[in-house]
């Protein structure tokens, strides 16, 4: 009887929890939505900020994070496939391989501040840039390649063998097998995992305090050179992200709409993360679904 | 150049064994093929067929711990030898798979891909050895309104008539089959059949089997495999009719396997 | 070339498997090179780290010439004084602290979690927990220190009546935080527990309850060690959303509800305000040395629970 009564109540017990989450979870994005969705108006995702002022936005913040979310997989993507497909596809039974695996174990479990402190010192002071996106970028591909390794090795060794085997036994060389077979029929997972890496990156912010840094210059959105130093596509300038300048406002905030610029920033933030996370869902499924179908 | 007659035999093994890590899969193997015929090798499971089979082209490779000994010479080159280049070796000898494997590609990139790497992209020609190849596998017919589909839309005997159409297009001299038929239906199985017959006017092909009335039906020669060793090798008629071997004629009398 | 008396066909045959396609060769190569550099990028990139944190982390010892010892044991921590005194003693109990304040909140929720989720109801789990906490995942840190700031720091203040930033504050984000590890850590090792040991279990009597208790956890226990682990991992190391709501004082703290200070906290706040190669700047780096230190030792401990999972089974 007695064991009875604890089945129940453990189910009772472990029922809450499941349900505490969920409401956690729900009362999180309820609570960042609402207090944030006042915010959500063009003229504040567009307009620059306002340290001292009222009515300041976060138009370049947000072009910032955006930006350096590109570069950052223009970086770190081809060298996750690169090293993905080695894990994958060449590593031997060896020390060397030990070792590779142990450095990504390593990696990822690095605190990102540390990441951060590592970009300082090598991508900002010995290189002589100085605070940049680039750096920032640099400093997200180290914080970023663990996973993406992991994801391009996991999707690799899902593609079914028969596969590898019929272009081998056609004559291809395996590079050529890799690329052209592998690879693609990879893509479903690779895709899914690069782009859950993205909403990580884009909501990063530990990592960039000391690399990317803390302010922008005043953007000049009509001008489109590489190098100007207001030149919003100038990848050596300094430039705060969103994520960057949450934690600023809140931490240093001395404009009087602080705590609202605040709310929508987080709003405009986890608006993004979110649709990261739905697209990765579905454009994984989807994708997977064309791919092995008829649908063409 | 002195100009022979074609010799007879085209794969010549001698004393091949083959080992995974410490055990011998297949042990001595000694037998020669003969050019433009069907050769079943029949056996039950694990007899050492399909590694056989597979060595023929390398696909053994691809497993580190295995290693084979003896020569396996194809047209008098010994395949294993340090100078053979395999993905020209894998040109000649086209390979057919117990499942259907066709890429994740179109029905047409099926074909086109492994031509195409080999140095023919002229559109026009690719065009010609899409179509010849799947005129030859019997599948023209079938696909010809939807080339640029999903190979996976096909049916499962469809697969497998594309991936043998998919290894004519490398224009190879020897097709081994291994276990082609096994996971399809009757109506499926009878078609490669027919097709695998129609074919040895223009190569040599090697099918494992387990079926023995398919070995009887396409087969010009059979060899008979148990545990790693050839036990009887002879014209099919023979081997089913008059088998020398007593555990060969336990074996086709259904006695085990 | 070999002298061969080849017949048309021979040579047919023999000329594609004995000459060599150059280009497939080098392209053959030049992919294989291509990868394993990538792969080598990786231990490059460990030893830099570790190289530059670490020799950046001793020059407070070996260029200050301040005690090892002091650095770690001392209270006190007044690095702008006369005579400067660094004592970082505070920040790494703090950080100890409020890990494992975390940790004793997050990890029952979350095996809890992954018991239901496997054990109880899989399809609700798997439709409906399993993608929430997927989500909880991907919130990014300043977005949790952002909630706490704003809903969990004013609450503490008002039911409690002190300062509201405290160490209960961070080791509730926190726990929320590494909850989602935690969750699908346990979840995966828990549903690796072959159902024959469950059928057993039933099969004897055993109520539901007493299956899971006494069969299930018993067998998962070192991924369920892992999981806890692995949060803790993610909790020492989390900077921004700590350093939000701890309040930042370096005074031990007396209760939950003072404010504390991390060893993240300390270099967020400080390593932007102090001049390179001051000691003062140094010591921040002697910090992010530990940092990666721990981070060493809790891989170490993955691995001795790794080992002793697989030793077991």
């Amino acid at each position: 009887m007695r064991a009875k009564i604890m089945d129940r109540a453990a189910t009772i017990i472990l029922t809450l929890i499941a349900v505490l989450i969920i409401g956690t979870l729900l009362g999180l994005l309820g609570f960042i939505l609402t207090q944030g969705w006042h915010k959500l108006n063009l003229d504040f995702l567009t307009s620059p900020p306002d340290i001292v002022k009222a009515g300041g936005g976060i138009g370049p913040q947000l072009f910032n994070s955006l930006y350096l979310l590109v570069l950052t997989m223009l970086i770190a993507l081809p060298l996750g496939l690169g090293a993905g497909i080695y894990m994958a596809e060449y590593a031997p039974d060896n020390k060397f391989t030990q070792f590779i695996r142990m450095s990504i174990e390593v990696l990822s479990s690095l605190p990102s501040i540390v990441v951060g402190l590592f970009g300082l010192l090598v991508f900002v002071n010995m290189t002589g840039w100085g605070y940049t996106l680039f750096s920032g970028a640099l400093a997200l591909t180290v914080f970023n390649l663990p996973l993406l390794v992991r994801v391009t090795e996991d999707a690799i060794r899902n593609v079914p063998r028969s596969q590898k085997e019929a272009s081998l036994a056609l004559g291809i060389t395996k590079w050529r097998t890799i690329v052209s077979v592998i690879l693609p029929a990879a893509l479903p997972g690779i895709l899914t995992g690069t782009i859950l890496a993205s909403g990580r990156v884009f909501g990063e912010a530990a990592a960039l305090l000391f690399t990317a840094g803390m302010s922008s210059p005043d953007l000049d959105f009509s001008q489109f050179s590489l190098s100007g130093p207001t030149s919003p596509l100038n990848p050596f300038r300094p430039a705060e992200t969103l994520a960057v300048h949450i934690w600023k406002v809140n931490s240093e905030g001395l404009a009087p709409d602080a705590r609202d610029v605040a709310d929508g920033a987080a709003a405009v933030l986890i608006i993004a993360v979110l649709l990261f996370n739905l697209s990765a869902r579905w454009f994984g499924a989807w994708i997977y679904k064309k791919m092995t179908s008829g649908a063409n | 150049m002195s100009v022979k007659t074609l010799e007879k035999t085209i794969i010549r093994t001698r004393d091949v064994s083959v080992y995974y890590g410490e055990k011998r899969a297949v042990s001595n193997i000694r037998m020669d093929i003969d050019r433009n015929s069907v050769t079943a090798f029949i056996g039950p499971s694990g007899c050492g067929k399909s590694t056989l089979l597979r060595s023929m082209n390398r696909m053994n490779d691809l497993v580190p711990s295995c290693r084979v000994t003896g020569s396996i010479e194809v047209d008098g080159t010994d395949i294993n030898s340090a100078d053979v280049n395999i993905e020209g070796l894998r040109q000649v000898i086209g390979m057919v798979f117990q499942r259907a494997n066709p890429f994740f590609k179109s029905i047409y990139e099926n074909i086109a891909f492994a031509p195409r790497f080999h140095g023919l992209t002229d559109k026009r020609k690719l065009d010609e050895v899409v179509e010849e190849s799947l005129r030859k596998a019997a599948l023209w017919d079938e696909v010809k309104d939807r080339l640029r589909e999903s190979a996976l839309s096909l049916s499962g005997g469809q697969q497998q008539r594309l991936c043998i159409a998919r290894a004519i297009a490398m224009q190879p001299t020897i097709l081994l089959l291994d276990e082609p038929a096994s996971a399809l239906d009757p109506i499926s199985t009878m078609k490669i059949e027919e097709l695998v017959m129609s074919l040895k006017e223009e190569y040599t092909i090697v099918i494992v089997t387990h079926n023995l009335h398919q070995a009887a039906r396409i087969s010009d020669k059979t060899a008979f495999f148990l545990m790693g060793e050839l036990i009887e090798y002879n014209d099919t008629s023979t081997l089913f009719t008059t088998p020398e071997n007593e555990k060969t004629e336990a074996y086709i009398s259904g006695r085990f396997g | 070339m070999t002298h061969r008396t080849d017949t048309p066909s021979q040579s047919g045959i023999a000329r594609k498997m004995l000459t060599s396609n150059k280009r497939q060769w080098t392209e053959n190569v030049t992919g294989r090179v291509i990868a394993t550099v990538c792969a080598a990028l990786l231990i490059i990139v460990v030893l830099s780290i570790t190289y530059f944190i670490a020799s950046k982390g001793l020059s407070t010892f070996f260029v200050n010439g301040i005690s090892i010892t002091e650095f770690l044991s001392q209270v006190k921590w007044d690095p702008e004084g006369e005579p400067a005194v660094y004592g970082v003693f505070p920040f790494i109990l703090g950080s100890f602290l409020v890990t494992t304040l975390a940790a004793l909140i997050a990890a029952p929720l979350g095996i809890g979690a992954a018991i239901f989720m496997i054990e109880l109801y899989p399809n609700f789990g798997k439709k409906v927990l399993k993608p929430v906490i997927e989500l909880l995942v991907g919130i990014p840190s300043v977005v949790y220190g952002y909630v706490g700031l704003t809903l969990l720091v004013p609450f503490i203040r008002e039911q409690f009546d002190v300062l509201g930033f405290s160490l209960l504050a961070g080791g509730l984000v926190l726990a929320l935080m590494i909850l989602p590890t935690i969750t699908s850590v346990a979840a995966d090792a828990i549903s690796a527990v072959p159902q024959d040991l469950r059928n057993a279990s039933l099969a004897l009597g055993a109520t539901r309850w007493q299956t899971i208790w006494n069969v299930v956890l018993h067998s998962s226990l070192p991924g369920c060690l892992t999981a806890i682990v692995l949060g803790m991992a993610r909790a020492f190391g989390e900077a921004l959303a700590v350093q939000m709501v701890i309040g930042n004082t370096t005074k031990l703290p007396g209760s939950l509800l003072d404010p504390i200070s991390t060893l993240t906290s300390g270099i967020t706040l400080n390593m932007g305000n102090t001049i390179q190669g001051t000691p003062y700047n140094n010591a921040l780096w002697s910090m992010a040395l530990l940092l990666l230190l721990m981070s060493f030792v809790f891989i170490m401990i993955l691995r001795i629970i790794g080992r002793k999972g697989r030793v077991n089974k």
